[in-house]
C-alpha cells in the first residue's frame, strides 16, 4: 500500500511538533486542503449560468 | 327495520355555516396563513436565484446538505445490518466507509461554508437567526460525529471513549453523559442527536429561502449592483 499525502490511513499517525504544538499529518492536510478550497472558491470563475 | 333517511328529500341536512371568525382563530388557520404567508410555494422552491450567486462559494451549503444526505442514507444501512456486518464483511466496509468520508466531506464542506459566510458577513439583512442555526447546526454535527466515533466497537472507540470521560466529568456532565455507556452513546448517535441536527438544518435552509440568500458586501440584494453607500452592509 502506498502511503497518501495524509499517511498509511492504516497505521498510528504521524504528527509534527512545533514546541507545545502538535498537529498529525492528517488533520493538516484536511486544515490546508479546506484553506485552498476557500481561496478557489473565491476566485475562480463559475460556469456561465443565466443572466438573472 | 327501515332506515329513516335524513332531510325532507332523502338528502342529509346542511350544517350550519362555521363561524368565519372563530375559524379565523383557530391556531390551524394561523399557523396556515403564517407559513405560507411566509413561505409561498415559489419562495420556498425558487427556478432562479440572483447573478451574484452565480459563484463557487455559494457552493459549499448545499454541498454540505449532499453530504448530510449521504450520511443518512449510510447510516440507516449500518443501522439495519449492525456492528458484526460492519467489522467483518466486504460491503459492511464498503458502507461503514461511505459514512466515515460522507461525513469528513460534511465537515470540511461545512467549514468552508462558515468561512465563507463569516467573510461575507452573512448576518446582514436581518439573517441573524440564520447565522445563529448555522452555528447550532456546527455544535450538533461535532456532538454526532464525536458519538460515532465512541459507537465505533473498536480500540479506537475504547480509546477514545475513555479519554474523554475525563474531559467531560471535569466539567460535571460525566453522569448525565457518559461516554463509557455505549448503549446511551448509540441511541444519542442514531436517534437523538441526528434528529436535532436534521430540525436545525431544516430550519436553517427555511430561514435562507426566508431571508434569501445573502449579496456579497456592496451588492444590492435587489438589483445585485454595486451601491454607492453603504446600505448593503447594513
Amino acid at each position: 500500500m502506498g502511503a497518501p499525502l495524509a499517511g498509511n490511513l492504516d497505521g498510528p499517525a504521524h504528527y509534527l511538533v512545533w514546541g507545545p504544538i502538535q498537529i498529525s499529518w492528517g488533520n493538516l492536510t484536511v486544515i490546508l486542503v479546506m484553506i485552498a478550497l476557500l481561496i478557489l472558491a473565491l476566485v475562480l470563475p463559475f460556469p456561465k449560468g443565466h443572466d438573472q | 327495520m327501515t332506515a329513516t333517511l335524513p332531510g325532507p328529500a332523502g338528502t342529509p341536512p346542511e350544517a350550519p355555516e362555521p363561524d368565519e371568525a372563530v375559524l379565523q382563530r383557530q391556531w390551524t388557520s394561523k399557523l396556515r396563513r403564517g407559513f405560507f404567508g411566509a413561505y409561498p410555494p415559489e419562495r420556498l422552491l425558487p427556478d432562479t436565484q440572483p447573478s451574484y450567486v452565480a459563484s463557487w462559494i455559494y457552493v459549499f451549503g448545499v454541498a454540505t446538505i449532499a453530504a448530510l444526505v449521504m450520511i443518512i442514507v449510510s447510516g440507516l444501512v449500518l443501522t439495519l445490518e449492525g456492528p458484526q456486518w460492519w467489522h467483518t464483511s466486504t460491503w459492511g466496509h464498503f458502507v461503514n466507509s461511505v459514512h466515515l468520508w460522507s461525513v469528513e466531506l460534511f465537515m470540511l464542506f461545512m467549514v468552508v461554508h462558515l468561512w465563507g459566510k463569516y467573510i461575507m458577513s452573512a448576518w446582514r439583512g436581518k439573517r441573524a437567526l440564520t447565522w445563529i442555526t448555522g452555528a447550532l447546526c456546527f455544535l450538533a454535527s461535532v456532538g454526532t460525529a464525536f458519538t460515532g466515533y465512541v459507537i465505533q466497537t473498536n480500540f479506537d472507540s475504547q480509546w477514545i471513549s475513555t479519554q474523554a470521560k475525563d474531559g467531560l466529568n471535569s466539567v460535571g456532565i460525566g453522569a448525565y453523559f457518559n461516554v463509557l455507556n455505549t448503549g446511551q452513546m448509540l441511541l444519542f448517535h442514531v436517534m437523538m442527536l441526528p434528529l436535532v441536527l436534521s430540525l436545525i438544518v431544516v430550519l436553517h435552509i427555511l430561514l435562507v429561502r426566508r431571508r434569501g440568500v445573502v449579496p456579497p458586501v456592496g451588492i444590492d440584494a435587489e438589483t445585485g449592483e454595486p451601491v454607492v453607500s453603504g446600505e448593503a452592509a447594513r
